[in-house]
């Protein structure tokens, strides 16, 4: 049969090709990675052995035993020891594979004893960082110009990207090597899932429930994931980037970083809440709000309200022609400060800062065939906190 | 047709066990090994005797405030170095910015889960639900205890509370505007 | 109609009803097993096109043609509609044709549950398909129905639940009639280790079918009563736990996945023993083996969910507990290969997808065992591993088994034979592409491509191309079956009772076709 082994030369081809090209699971940079690893590597070995047996006894078999080569069926048919045989051999195999395994899992479910504590929590569709020590507190989303280069019919061309299209971010999570960092995981609205495969951590962050995780990162770089669980319309775009750096450069980036209100009142913690800034209390022109409101909507609104405002009917609404978004300014407001409990609508007092809400209510007012007129200012949001 | 019809009854009961036994069943598993690290749900008693004085376990409080709602909520200390088996209290603070009157529900959870069900609550905001007039602020107390019993393994216990907004009106008080099915 | 009217206790030698009504009203095993395999061939296009739109949209990175939300909305359809509205019922309809004659029965036991049974399913699938066109789209948060993510749909996530409520009816009633069939209407003198093993593993599918559907139909209520009414079963702020859905959908989702393959084994190993004019090697242990898999598929199911957070020990056990499963599904395929051994083999269309059958089931259940090992599954879950796993015991394991069944069976139940030379192009041409479309999505996945995405990094454009390219070339392929199984039931060089040299089986000693009603004097060969 040339065909067939035209074919297995074919895709032993493809294998090596693949091979070649890096397309396997990254050995990462932490120890638990390398033996992930290592035990990736050895059951796929032994998987492609146990596959070349049986697919050589079958091959052999089907070369040998044909009709047109004058084979006569034998009439064996039963065989108690032969069957015992090919019970126990997989379970000695098994075994051998299990105990290496279990290893591992006990040392990557082991989260005492770490360094730095830093909580991670899945928003539709970003993450937000928490560092429990320095109170440093901060939104990870994906990069703006991916943002404008992933929407449907863009046209833009992604090859000035490279590799990282989709997985650059505006704030990525900072955190020293050499030091055991332990991961806290939850979420604000449904179930999300942190994955760098660098680091050999994935987790599930779960509304309601905190689930933790660790790593020790041994080289200095930029690792960077994906949110693993399907999470909704932007499952896809909601990337992680973290940089690892040397504990000095990690400790530089900690006390430029850490909140002012931090290092003043050490007894209070930032978590949820966004600093204000002298820009709240100036009066903002129209065209300064409607500019930055309409870089804030297609970050923050355009994923559900669409970019033209139009929403998609019975799942999001427009905000083109609105009845809140052209109606009572109080009422407006209230719906983006404070959400609509029992839908998809969060809350974003906790996610923008004053002078992004306002703007981004103002231009929910004026775009979109919209034409109230009216401005709203970052005063009147830090008049609510 | 016996055989058939007895079958339809253990699909019938298959069902009854998937809606009606699995979610109570699930719970109790929960309680028993701390599987999804929720803590009691209601007060347990003072803890007796002496705590055990040779070791002291790190409790890490974390707060996370669903999207639903529009609320501060932290906690007022950030870390307790507590001895196990000696009760202690603490603060997590609430302000409802949701522009309304509004009931809020914290949801306890910790990490690492198995530490779950050494953590014991004698008192907690979490096992009612908290009214707020609008813009009202509370400071809402905790008193627990960690068991002595707690594995040395665990040296450090995160108990995480999430805030969420029950989108009920408060019974007590008046709603000023209701903006929900705008 | 005369079928209906007439009743079981009147067996007068009457032929089938004329008009559409027939089909309609029909209690006949025979005319219910081909509307079921009509139904699920139908479904499999439908199906079949959602994948080619997943497809398209990843055949580039960037967004090209579809709204995230409606990409969405595909990978869960594609899903939905394959597993309930593909294998499902073509493994009923089968079941339907075959098992009465396999066993010398006259018919079902149940005939009018049977016409009920059948008659739901395009009902609950009008629903499930129609949500697409409503307000707010088809359901989008994954077949799997998490919560929370699938109660933030609009209202026709209500349609969605009923239209699953009304398949596990029609499943669980379809079961029970198997059940019945089988143990009742058995030709007498047949013992229970006599039966034909696919007779045999449907027989405890069906059982997995009547304890595990009513379970889903249990979580999706549920989610039902949390969406609409109030209810807080996975909703944390009411005390409920959204990873309680998890435990429970997957305490149904694992023995379902068995679901979807038991019957395979069955016809797989009917057709290896004819082409090799061979005996099945170790029926007895087919048996048992089919057993344990089904006895395992109970105790494994948090291993898809390894990632939530669980207790050390309980990763361990479902980890031990995964990987026992490797073992009566290897002595499965060992027995093929041992009844293979020192055969006389000829390679018709049937023979050549079962080989196809054994070689890409084995390759999807290797890669199963790498999933078993928790920490590397910490690393694959999630990811393309995952969909080229599950699709490599899905395609060439169910769909193959079921279109070797169609090619080995059509000649007995048109009385022609197929075309040779189409099927075996449409072997060769489907076996290609599908390792095109499947094979290289073990290394995107490796490489850190996550499943369920529309867009992605261009480091997996290549593989994602070629991905495509295999996609359509399968997707069209599949013309070929449709135009050999057409251009059979229209004519062809007729079939002799016994149609395959080696065959062996009571189904063989009723002329092709098969008459409307066989059996109706049970055969005497086993009292």
């Amino acid at each position: 049969m040339s065909l067939i082994s035209r074919v297995s030369v074919a895709a032993m081809l493809l294998v090596s090709m693949a091979a070649c090209t890096g397309n396997n699971m990254p050995v990462g940079v932490t120890p638990i990675s390398k033996e992930v690893y290592g035990l990736h590597m050895m059951i796929f070995w032994i998987c492609c052995v146990i596959g070349a047996a049986v697919f050589a006894v079958m091959f052999y078999s089907m070369f040998k035993h044909r009709k047109s080569k004058g084979a006569v069926a034998a009439d064996f048919h039963e065989s108690t020891l032969v069957e015992i045989i090919w019970t126990a051999a997989p379970l000695v195999i098994l075994v051998a594979m299990a105990i290496p395994a279990a290893k591992t899992l006990i040392a990557m479910e082991d989260t005492s004893d770490a360094d730095v504590t830093i909580k991670v929590t899945g928003y539709q569709w970003k993450w937000q960082y928490e560092y429990l020590d320095s109170g440093i507190s901060f939104f990870s989303t994906l990069d703006a110009e991916h943002n404008a280069a992933r929407q449907v019919g863009a046209g833009i061309d992604l090859t000035k990207f490279g590799d990282n299209y989709l997985k650059e971010v505006d704030n990525p999570l900072v955190v020293p090597i050499g030091k055991k960092i332990r991961f806290l995981h939850t979420s604000a609205d449904v179930i999300h899932s942190w994955w760098v495969p660098d680091l050999a951590v994935k987790k599930d962050a779960i509304p309601g429930f905190i689930n933790e995780n660790w790593a020790f990162i041994e080289t200095e770089g930029t690792y960077r994931g994906k949110c693993t669980e399907l999470c909704g319309r932007d499952h896809g775009f909601m990337p992680v980037v973290v940089e690892a750096v040397s504990e000095e450069k990690y400790n530089e980036w900690v006390a430029e970083n850490t909140p002012a209100a931090i290092v003043a009142e050490s007894d209070a913690a930032t978590a949820g809440t966004v600093e204000a800034s002298a820009d709240d209390d100036r009066e903002w022109s129209m065209d300064e709000l409607m500019a930055k409101g309409e870089t804030v909507y297609n970050q923050a609104c355009a994923a559900c309200h669409q970019a033209n405002g139009q929403g998609l009917p019975g799942a999001f609404p427009a905000i083109a022609g609105s009845a809140i978004a052209t109606g009572d300014v109080d009422a407006h407001i209230n719906i983006v400060y404070a959400g609509k409990p029992g839908s998809a609508m969060a809350a974003f007092a906790g996610q923008l800062d004053n002078a992004e809400m306002a703007s981004v209510l103002t231009y929910q007012r004026n775009a979109f065939g919209n034409t109230v007129g009216d401005t709203i200012q970052p005063s009147a949001i830090k008049a609510l906190r | 047709m016996l055989l058939a019809g007895k079958l339809a009854l253990f699909s019938l009961g298959m069902f009854a066990f998937g809606y009606i036994v699995m979610p109570p069943l699930y719970n109790v598993i929960c309680d028993l090994t701390g599987l999804n690290g929720r803590t009691n749900s209601a007060a347990v008693s003072m803890p007796t005797g002496e705590g055990v004085t040779d070791r002291l376990v790190t409790v890490e409080f974390v707060s996370v405030v669903n999207s639903s709602a529009a609320w501060t909520f932290k906690p007022a200390q950030l870390t307790m170095e507590v001895v196990p088996g000696k009760t202690y209290k603490a603060f997590y603070t609430a302000v409802n910015l949701t522009g309304r009157p509004a009931v809020g529900q914290a949801v306890p959870s910790v990490a690492p889960s198995s530490a779950a069900k050494y953590f014991n609550k004698i008192e907690c905001f979490c096992f009612t639900k908290q009214e707020f007039e609008v813009a009202a602020s509370k400071e809402m107390p905790l008193i627990f205890f960690v068991e002595p019993d707690l594995p040395r393994s665990i040296d450090t216990i995160t108990l995480s509370y999430t805030y969420f907004d029950t989108g009920e009106a408060p019974v007590e008080l008046e709603p000023a505007v209701d903006l929900t099915d705008s | 109609m005369s079928t209906a009217a007439a009743g079981h206790h009147d067996h007068d030698d009457h032929g089938p009803a004329k008009g559409w009504t027939r089909w309609l009203y029909t209690t006949n095993h025979k005319d219910i097993g081909t509307l079921y395999l009509l139904f699920s061939l139908v479904m499999f296009f439908i199906g079949g096109g959602m994948a080619l739109i997943i497809r398209a949209e990843l055949f580039q990175p960037g967004l090209q043609l579809v709204d995230p939300l409606f990409f969405n909305s595909m990978t869960t359809m594609h899903a939905l509609v394959m597993i309930f509205g593909v294998v499902m019922p073509a493994f009923v309809g089968l079941a339907n044709w075959m098992i009465p004659m396999m066993i010398g029965g006259p018919d079902m036991a149940l005939p009018r549950l049977n016409n009920w049974s059948f008659w739901i399913m395009p009902f609950a699938f009008l629903l499930l398909l129609s949500t697409l066109f409503m307000e707010g789209g088809g359901p989008a948060g994954g077949w799997t129905l998490y919560a929370p993510l699938s109660l933030q749909g609009g209202d026709s996530f209500a349609f969605v639940i009923f239209s699953i409520h009304f398949m596990g009816i029609s499943s669980v009633m379809g079961s029970i009639n198997i059940v019945a069939t089988i143990f009742n209407m058995r030709a007498p003198g047949m013992t229970l280790m006599q039966m034909p093993l696919f007779v045999w593993t449907w027989l405890i599918t069906a059982y997995l079918l009547i304890a595990v559907i009513p379970v889903l139909a249990g979580a999706v209520t549920m989610l039902l009563t949390d969406r609409f009414f109030g209810t807080s079963f996975f909703n944390a702020a009411g005390g409920g736990d959204p990873v309680m859905y998890q435990h429970i959908f997957w305490f149904f989702g694992h023995p379902e996945v068995y679901i979807l393959i038991l019957p395979a084994f069955g016809i797989i190993s009917s057709i290896i023993p004819t082409f090799a004019r061979k005996p099945l090697f170790g029926y007895a242990s087919m048996v048992y083996a089919t057993g344990s898999i089904a006895f395992l598929s109970f105790i494994v199911w948090a291993h898809h969910m390894f990632t939530v957070g669980m207790p050390l020990a309980g990763e361990m056990f479902f980890m031990f507990a995964t990987m026992m499963i490797s073992v009566p599904t290897g002595v499965k395929v060992f027995n093929w290969i041992a009844t293979m051994w020192r055969g006389s083999m000829t390679f018709e269309t049937p023979m050549l997808f079962a080989i196809g059958f054994l070689v890409m089931f084995t390759i999807g259940g290797l890669s199963g065992l790498m999933l078993a090992i928790t920490p590397a599954d910490i690393q694959y879950h999630d990811t393309y591993f995952v969909v080229a796993h599950f699709h490599y015991v899905l395609v060439p394991g169910a769909i193959y088994s079921i279109m070797a069944a169609t090619y080995y069976w059509l000649p007995k139940w048109t009385g022609n034979m197929y075309d040779e030379k189409w099927g075996k192009i449409h072997f060769w041409v489907s076996t290609v592409f599908l390792n095109v479309l499947f094979f290289p999505m073990h290394f995107v996945g490796l490489a850190g491509m996550p499943r369920r995405i529309p867009d992605y990094s261009l480091q997996f454009a290549d593989w994602n191309a070629v991905a495509s390219i295999g996609a359509f070339g399968f997707g069209f392929s599949q013309l070929i079956f449709v135009y050999v199984i057409f251009k059979c039931i229209k004519g062809g060089e007729k079939a002799t009772s016994e149609v395959w040299e080696g065959a062996d089986g009571l189904e063989w000693t009723v002329p092709s076709p098969a008459p409307y009603h066989t059996f109706e004097k049970p055969p005497a060969q086993f009292s």
